[in-house]
């Protein structure tokens, strides 16, 4: 696995990127503990339809959304609760959409697999494998068009880089030089088959060389690592306006949706405990305590505190209302102009 | 009045709107340094430039997405499809992200899109270019369809839809771009989900659109001769269908037949038929009949093929039964 920008041990880092490091665990706390507040509730019968839980991944979603603007774009797959943390959505408005209650960043009306926050540039959920990755070529293409220094970043997984909308996507970007970040996160399975049962190439990365597209391979249980590569392909966009493949390597502690079990028939026990080991809350805290930057006691409060921020999330979607049955028919087109 | 071709009008629709609004750019394959598969947007890249005029690979699921992506964070894509044969490949991009998307996001990002090209047959082209979907997109919800007949109507209502903040899904006939007919100059727009009557009439309603118009009044130019006066009801909206205007047409006349150039299983016909015996069976004085393509992928043999089709002779048919004359 390539790029470790990790150097444990390091003590001399200033007081404001210590608060970011900080920072960066909370928001993988957050996502850990909603994700299991999640499943939880999922179990339970207050969320419905499909649920697909990002633990295992929370290092991509931070260390990745930790180098953008408030104003860029960013799509993603249905596997976003993490994302849309980290972009700012709440947990209470997040959560409240996996209950389907209006307060819901999406009213209630799109579930786990489509939130949306416009005024944070969150743009979707998307629920078909790879259908979301042109939206993005898309708004890369708005952004040079109006001429603006904005990225547009994109989040799929490994198994959506086998079908035509990725490469259609990818191939557009090159060829008219736009300012996307397609960043495949490579958690090694789609639902239950295995990369190698899937791929005629394993390294997701060279795809880019279809399109002489700048590619980069990254650690994605190391959100230092994350965070450094995306910066690059940022920079890459931003300043060159030239679109990055990104591949994120990163594993799924959990089944495909909470309809699934942790391993099924497609990998072992072994497998996931092993993996398991690289937990990237783990890996990051780890870290921060070798470096001095917190101690064992801190991040147990830090996690305390996430901890209390996700039980007032859970009560406020519990009992916050359905949507109103008048807003059946609200949004199926345009209001009418006057 | 000018007097202009469906295709300058069309033409004369996309650059008066690109010109009124920066945000309006059109995309498609061939659209710019060849002038357009159909010509319709000839000279739009010498006066908009390759910004704004934009030649795409052959790619339709890809740039269909693009036009959404696009649309999804406040420019105005006109996304060509060389024809609706080959907008298939972009159905998921028009049905699972245009339509949806305002929804999904609880209003939040809407999709100001038009998909446009001809759709249907021409001649001779075969099966799988020789398609009518309409029907196909009318039925999904967050879509406009609109269809239009005569070049004046071209103009009007591809302005209308270019402003439109929903996905508009505007299919042109390919027999149609050189049909000729008085189109207004400037500012003309006509609202989307307004038929028209294209011919009064007393005797019996013929509801059509797109090319089935010319069909249509064919048709009624012959029943004329045999004393059976046939109004004529171009619906040019399929969603949202003016319901309205085709349900007076029928409550005076008290006879329908439906035309529709494509395939009549769930067909657009089928919910015209709906719509009126719901809401005036007791106006009827027979049953609603339709004329439509035949079931079958369309031939290449320019025989069959004209079996296939609908013509004024099966409307002239089909007219006799529901008057109950020879």
């Amino acid at each position: 696995m390539a790029g470790t920008a990790t150097k444990p041990g390091r003590k001399t880092v200033d007081p404001a990127t210590a608060e970011l490091w900080r920072s960066w665990l909370r928001q993988m706390l957050l996502i850990r503990r909603f994700e299991e507040k999640a499943g939880e509730a999922y179990s339970l019968g207050k969320i419905g339809g499909f649920c697909h839980l990002y633990i295992g991944q929370e290092a991509v979603a931070v260390g990745t959304i930790a180098s953008l603007r408030p104003d860029d774009y960013i799509t993603a797959s249905y596997r976003e609760h993490g994302q849309a943390l980290v972009r700012g959505i709440s947990p209470r408005a997040v959560m409240a959409e996996l209950f389907g209650k209006a307060a819901g960043c999406s009213g209630g009306k799109g579930g786990s697999m489509h939130l949306f926050d416009a005024s944070r540039g969150f743009l979707g959920g998307h629920g078909i494998v790879g259908g979301h990755i042109p939206l993005t070529t898309g708004m890369a293409f708005a952004i040079k068009y109006r001429g603006t220094e904005q990225v547009a970043i994109c989040y799929f997984g490994e198994a959506a880089v086998n079908n035509g909308a990725f490469h259609e996507a990818l191939n557009m970007a090159a060829l008219w030089k736009l300012p996307a970040i397609y960043i495949c996160e490579n958690n090694r399975y789609g639902m239950g088959t295995a990369l190698e049962r899937a791929s005629a190439i394993y390294d997701i990365s060279e795809r880019a060389c279809s399109y002489d597209m700048a590619n980069e391979v990254v650690d994605g249980q190391d959100v230092i690592a994350v965070k450094a590569a995306m910066d690059r392909a940022v920079q890459r966009a931003r300043e060159e306006k030239l679109p990055t493949l990104l591949e994120v390597r990163t594993y799924r502690f959990m089944g495909h949706s909470m309809s699934d079990p942790i391993h099924g028939h497609y990998r072992t026990k072994e497998e996931v405990e092993e993996q398991r080991k690289r937990d990237p809350i783990a890996v990051w805290s780890q870290r921060l305590i070798a470096d001095g930057l917190m101690s064992e006691d801190d991040v147990k409060a830090m996690d305390k505190s996430v901890v209390e921020e996700i039980e007032d999330a859970y009560r406020f979607a519990d009992e916050a209302p359905d949507p109103a049955p008048e807003m059946l028919f609200r949004d199926v087109y345009a209001p009418e102009a006057s | 009045m000018p007097t202009l071709t469906y295709r300058d009008a069309l033409n004369q629709a996309l650059r008066e709107e690109m010109h009124r609004d920066e945000s309006v750019f059109l995309m498609g394959e061939e659209v710019g340094v060849y002038q357009g598969a159909y010509k319709v947007s000839r000279g739009l890249l010498e006066e908009f430039g390759a910004r704004r005029v934009v030649d795409t690979p052959i790619t339709e699921l890809g740039f269909a997405g693009v036009g959404v992506g696009a649309a999804m964070v406040g420019l105005r894509p006109v996304i060509e499809m060389m024809t609706f044969n080959f907008a298939l490949l972009a159905v998921d991009q028009i049905v699972n992200s245009a339509a949806k998307m305002r929804y999904m996001s609880n209003g939040q990002v809407g999709v100001p899109m038009v998909v446009r090209g001809p759709g249907g047959a021409a001649l001779q082209l075969a099966a799988q270019h020789s398609q009518a979907f309409e029907s196909w997109y009318a039925h999904i919800p967050g879509l406009k369809v609109v269809m239009p007949a005569t070049p004046a109507d071209a103009k009007g209502l591809l302005k209308s839809a270019i402003r439109d903040d929903n996905p508009v899904i505007f299919i042109e006939g390919e027999m149609l771009y050189n049909t000729k007919g008085e189109v207004p100059e400037g500012e003309y727009t006509i609202p989307l989900g307004l038929a028209d009557v294209k011919r009064p009439g007393t005797d019996v309603t013929l509801v059509c659109h797109s090319k089935t118009v010319a069909v249509a009044l064919k048709a009624a130019d012959q029943l004329a001769a045999d004393g059976i006066n046939a109004e004529v009801v171009d619906l040019r909206t399929i969603r949202p269908l003016d319901t309205a205007t085709v349900l007076s047409s029928v409550a005076r006349t008290h006879r329908c037949v439906v035309v529709e150039e494509g395939w009549g299983f769930a067909g657009v016909g089928a919910q015209v038929v709906d719509t009126i015996q719901r809401e005036i069976f007791d106006e009827l004085d027979a049953p609603v009949l339709r004329v439509t393509g035949a079931e079958v992928p369309m031939p290449y043999n320019k025989q069959l093929e004209k079996l296939a089709k609908a013509d004024p002779a099966k409307v002239i048919a089909a007219v006799k039964q529901v008057l109950y004359v020879d």
